[in-house]
């Protein structure tokens, strides 16, 4: 783990910290009367603050996932160097990708 | 020339005494939780992906999400953000702050209240 992953995964969980509040209490409500996709997208579609919110939520998640999971790679495995990167950068951008469809989706679901 | 015979293992030293220490087992629990969350954020994604094919495709899976099992499985989920959550605020606030007193305490707090947070989301269903 380089100095820069290691702050910048400290970085992202700090800041990550709300996020999750956040989304630990709208589980909750949300679960509360049982789940539906009418509920989710009545809050979600068109809104702005949730875009940023999930958007930001899946850029901070996507990094610190990625180097959270290479540095348990290379602490239990014994993978080399090169590909505990190439590993993280894969992995990291497919969490980002998926993460900004589902945003999409739940923002912009017609 | 000294001769070097096999050591018991009384006379070897004890090295898994540390996986008894509660900040050992912290440590484990914020690394598994954090892989089991990294797991599951890709299919976490794929399910809210599908209001892209329109409002009923993502009721017709959230009604599958109704079975107990899958309840319980959301409950375990619960546990997991929330002891990675609070566990990593614990090694945040040591990291930054140099705040070391505790650290036992904090770490079963954290455990606990995850534990009391998945119990709840689990009564609150009745399941």
């Amino acid at each position: 783990m380089t100095f820069r992953q290691f702050l910048l995964q400290r970085l992202t969980a700090a800041a990550m910290v709300p996020l999750i509040v956040v989304h630990i209490v709208v589980i909750f409500i949300a679960t509360r009367d049982g789940l539906s996709a009418a509920e989710i997208l009545e809050r979600t579609r068109g809104s702005v603050g949730w875009a940023l919110f999930y958007g930001l939520f899946v850029v901070l998640a996507a990094a610190h996932g990625a180097i959270g999971v290479r540095n348990v790679l290379a602490e239990w495995t014994g993978l080399a160097r090169s590909r505990l990167d190439i590993f993280m950068w894969v992995f990291g951008l497919s969490l980002f990708g998926l993460g900004m469809r589902a945003v999409v989706a739940v923002v912009g679901a017609s | 020339m000294k001769i070097t015979t096999r050591s018991t293992a009384a006379e070897r030293p004890n090295t898994s005494a540390h996986r008894r220490d509660t900040l050992w087992l912290a440590a484990l629990v914020h690394r598994i939780s954090g892989v089991l969350l990294a797991c599951f954020l890709p299919l976490h994604f794929l399910a809210l992906g599908l209001a892209i094919e329109g409002e009923a495709r993502l009721e017709g899976f959230l009604r599958w999400t109704d079975s107990t099992l899958v309840k319980l499985a959301e409950a375990g989920l619960v546990f997991l953000l929330t002891v990675h959550l609070l566990g990593g605020l614990r090694i945040l606030v040591l990291e930054t702050l140099q705040f070391t007193k505790g650290q036992k305490q904090w770490a079963m707090f954290a455990g606990a209240i995850a534990l009391v947070l998945a119990i709840a989301f689990v009564v609150s269903f009745g399941v």
